[in-house]
């Protein structure tokens, strides 16, 4: 293994734990208390129509919840609670519908931002993004526009960006919706299979059952 | 789909033609007095003013303005004053903007700074001085128990030749504009979004908002920028009431030498104005380039991936001095008010003596008039650029189908922002000279036309943003029903915008209570408005009197913003829609 490849924390991955985790506006509980311990490697998806609270779910373990909700349970990543941790100091990777590439950076800039400081100097910084777009099969990308590529590029230029951040968990936020039926299912295996690579637990919200098939975990209805 | 924009095309023809003049007309009320100015500034700098009996070219304005005693140290505090103003306000904005995203505090600091932002500079720094001054209210409050001073120290404050009392006045005031820019800009691009990914990739908020929006949101307020360090240079009502005396900074001696009764002193004035413009164009320069290298800076520092957990308690000390601005600000306000009202208030005391309504009786004479002028200047200004406002962004609205609007607007946006860029001591001597020989100088009209041109950028650019947001399906459904255009604007699109509208009223005419140079120029100085006695008077009145003026010149603005935010809310009871 090359000395700048990232620590294999895929192989020793913990489960993300989820224990009696309610979410409510007001008085009113959006679902039942939620127990669920995701292995590493493994994909949870979780369905339910527009407005059961699965994305607010997400953004509870990101760390970015509304402060018009109120949450209750325990979230944690191994032994370790994220309660009350700051979004980034959670190490918790998210994906949305949109890629949200940020316009102002090219696509190597964009990959870079995500890369931690700790793998130090220039040369080293850019093998770890002509290897990352390598994964992506978008070589030679880097001094890209974001603009200029495709939605399916795009994703996969955003999967990356996740990753490369080093996170503990993948939470994937209807990320597939955007694209079209053909995009849909190579998009999907392609973060599945790099998430499962380096043995995260994945949790995926969506509305649609073809995901949930094609995917084969485990499935929770909410609402 | 396509059936409801059909019926809009053919009733849309006639209308396009109408106001095909708009823009050109807008343009050239505000283009032609700026450029006639400068081109009658410029050239009496080069000795050319043959109504004065200056014939030739000649270098000698300058040779005499370099060899001014006071020039380099003018020359100094101009420089210094104008340059900490800007970064200070931009500093503060940005840190506070960054520091406060996403909390509910920048929703309540934004409510807040609103009617800083009506407030006149000239009331500002005269409050500001009543609270510094030696004997000011922060001395009073202060003594005798912790300072032991029983008589007030015989130092500067006011007027010291640093000039700091400008910048500290400057900040009260553009601190808030830059703010407000930023947080309009900030609705143009999904910050909220980028921040919650830059923080998943374990960046910290202000970090995220550092790394991530700010390199999206500076090129929409790099113009506000320009302008307020524009403005920094070449600021006069500020400078004449806070600044250093003798020599002033380079604008105030412009004014001063336009102003003495020896005509020959024009030429010196007008090179001083010239060298402004100059100073004001190198600046702008200066800081364009300085942009491009940050911006390469930025880039590297972005793609190194730190994390930079150091940049948020700099956004809170921003932050904090922004709140300590405000208490200032609000202390400002009300030290105006306790003038006003006070009896007696002598040094050290805290507070007056006693209230009473007898400042306000013994001025009401003497004030009725300057504040009936400052009223029908204000409203018929507005009124003006209220028309030509909406005749272009109609005429847009129309040719929008057609080409994309955003990409025009983007071309016309530095001519909007031209009566802010340009100094207006640098083109109001000339549009005078221009007045003068049409025989024009010293009417109302002169100076509601000189208001104009500031009072239109204002409005245009607190009316463009709403106005092209609205939902163009609603004039379509509307004339589908069989209205014609006019009834549509009238009774569809008039009503659904009348909160901005109401909005962009209230700032062009707090833009014109605000007006000193151009009223002093374009009136020849006959014109009296608040603002022009106000400015006058805080050079030697009693401190009661000035308050009167500064406090009445203050709220004059506050009714109008009141009254776009209650007329609105009073027809609008029962639709949550128009009344968030």
């Amino acid at each position: 293994m090359k000395r700048d490849q990232p620590p294999a924390i895929g192989v020793a991955a913990e489960p993300l734990g989820l224990r009696g985790v309610t979410l409510a506006i007001g008085a009113r509980a959006l679902f039942p208390p939620l127990d669920l311990v995701i292995a590493g490697g493994e994909c949870v998806t979780i369905m339910g129509p527009s407005g059961c609270g699965k994305s607010t779910l997400l953004n509870h373990i990101a760390g970015t919840l509304d402060p018009a909700f109120s949450a209750s349970g325990s979230v944690g990543i191994g032994a370790q609670p994220l309660d009350g941790l700051p979004p980034e100091q959670r190490h918790v990777g998210i994906l949305f519908q949109d890629d949200l590439l940020f316009p102002h950076l090219s696509v190597g800039g964009n990959l870079a931002f995500a890369l931690p400081a700790h793998v130090r100097g220039r040369a080293a910084r850019r093998a770890r993004i002509e290897s990352a777009l390598l994964e992506a099969e978008l070589p030679g990308f880097a001094a890209r526009d974001p603009a200029t590529l495709s939605g399916g590029q795009r994703a996969r230029v955003a999967l990356m960006r996740t990753l490369l951040a080093e996170p503990r968990a993948l939470l994937l936020d209807e990320p597939f919706n955007r694209l079209d039926a053909q995009l849909r299912g190579d998009f999907r295996s392609f973060v599945i299979g790099h998430a499962r690579e380096r043995g995260l637990p994945i949790l995926l919200v969506t509305h649609d059952e073809a995901d949930a098939a094609a995917i084969g975990g485990r499935v929770i209805r909410l609402g | 789909m396509r059936a409801a924009v059909i019926p809009a095309a053919p009733a849309l023809a006639p209308r396009r033609a109408t106001l095909a003049w708009a823009p050109a007309l807008t343009v050239a009320a505000f283009v032609v007095p700026i450029g006639a100015g400068l081109a009658g500034t410029v050239a009496p700098a080069f000795g050319y003013l043959p109504a004065i009996g200056g014939n030739e070219w000649t270098l000698a304005p300058w040779r005499s303005l370099f060899a001014y005693p006071g020039f380099a140290s003018s020359l100094k505090s101009t420089l210094v004053t104008a340059l900490l103003a800007t970064l200070g306000a931009l500093a503060i904005a940005l840190g506070s903007c960054a520091y406060l995203h996403g909390t509910r505090l920048q929703r309540r600091i934004g409510a807040s700074i609103a009617p800083l932002l009506a407030m006149p500079h000239a009331a500002l720094a005269i409050g500001f001085a009543f609270l510094i001054l030696p004997s000011g209210w922060i001395a009073r409050v202060v003594s005798p128990w912790l300072t032991g001073w029983t008589v007030p120290l015989d130092v500067l404050t006011v007027g010291h030749p640093s000039g700091l009392p400008i910048v500290g006045s400057l900040l009260l005031k553009e601190v808030p504009y830059l703010m407000l820019m930023t947080l309009g800009a900030l609705n143009q691009v999904p910050a909220d979004a980028h921040t919650r990914i830059a923080q998943s990739l374990g960046y910290g908020r202000v970090a995220a908002w550092f790394k991530v929006v700010l390199p999206q949101v500076y090129p929409q307020i790099r113009l506000s920028v320009y302008a307020v360090l524009s403005y920094s240079l070449s600021v006069v009502d500020v400078a004449l009431i806070l600044g250093p005396s003798n020599p002033p900074t380079l604008a105030v001696l412009a004014v001063r030498w336009f102003a003495d009764p020896d005509t020959s002193r024009y030429f010196l004035g007008a090179a001083a104005a010239a060298l402004l413009f100059a100073l004001v164009g190198v600046a702008i320069a200066a800081w364009a380039v300085a942009e491009k290298v940050l911006a390469y800076l930025g880039r590297r520092w972005i793609e190194r991936g730190t994390r930079a957990p150091y940049v948020s308690p700099a956004a809170a000390t921003a932050t904090a001095t922004l709140l300590a601005m405000l208490a200032l600000a609000a202390a400002t306000i009300a030290g105006l008010a306790l003038w006003s009202f006070a009896q007696t208030w002598r040094f050290p005391a805290a507070l007056p003596d006693g209230l009473t309504l007898g400042n306000w009786q013994r001025q009401s004479r003497s004030l009725l008039d300057p504040a009936l002028t400052t009223l029908g200047v204000g409203l018929a200004a507005t009124l003006v650029a209220l028309a030509l406002t909406l005749a272009c962004l109609e005429h847009e609205a129309h040719l929008s189908a057609a080409r994309s609007a955003r990409a025009r607007g983007a071309q016309v946006l530095w001519l909007i922002y031209l009566p802010l860029l340009v100094p207006q001591v640098a083109f109001l001597f000339g549009t005078q000279v221009l007045l003068v020989r049409l025989g024009f100088d010293a009417t109302l009209a002169a100076v509601i036309w000189a208001h104009l041109i500031f009072v239109l950028p204002y409005m245009f650019l607190s009316l463009a943003d709403p106005w092209r947001a609205f939902d163009a399906r609603y004039t379509r459904s509307a004339l589908a029903l069989g209205s014609p255009p006019w009834r549509v604007f009238v009774r569809v699109k008039v009503p659904i915008l009348l909160k901005p509208l109401l909005i962009a009223c209230a700032v062009g005419f707090a833009v014109s209570v605000g007006q000193y140079l151009p009223t002093l120029f374009a009136g020849s100085g006959r014109v009296a408005t608040l603002t022009t006695e106000a400015v006058t008077l805080s050079a030697g009145a009693d401190r009661r009197v000035i308050g009167t003026w500064a406090l009445l010149q203050a709220v004059l603005p506050w009714f109008g913003y009141l009254l776009a935010a209650l007329v609105p809310a009073a027809l609008y009871t029962r639709r949550r829609a128009l009344n968030p």
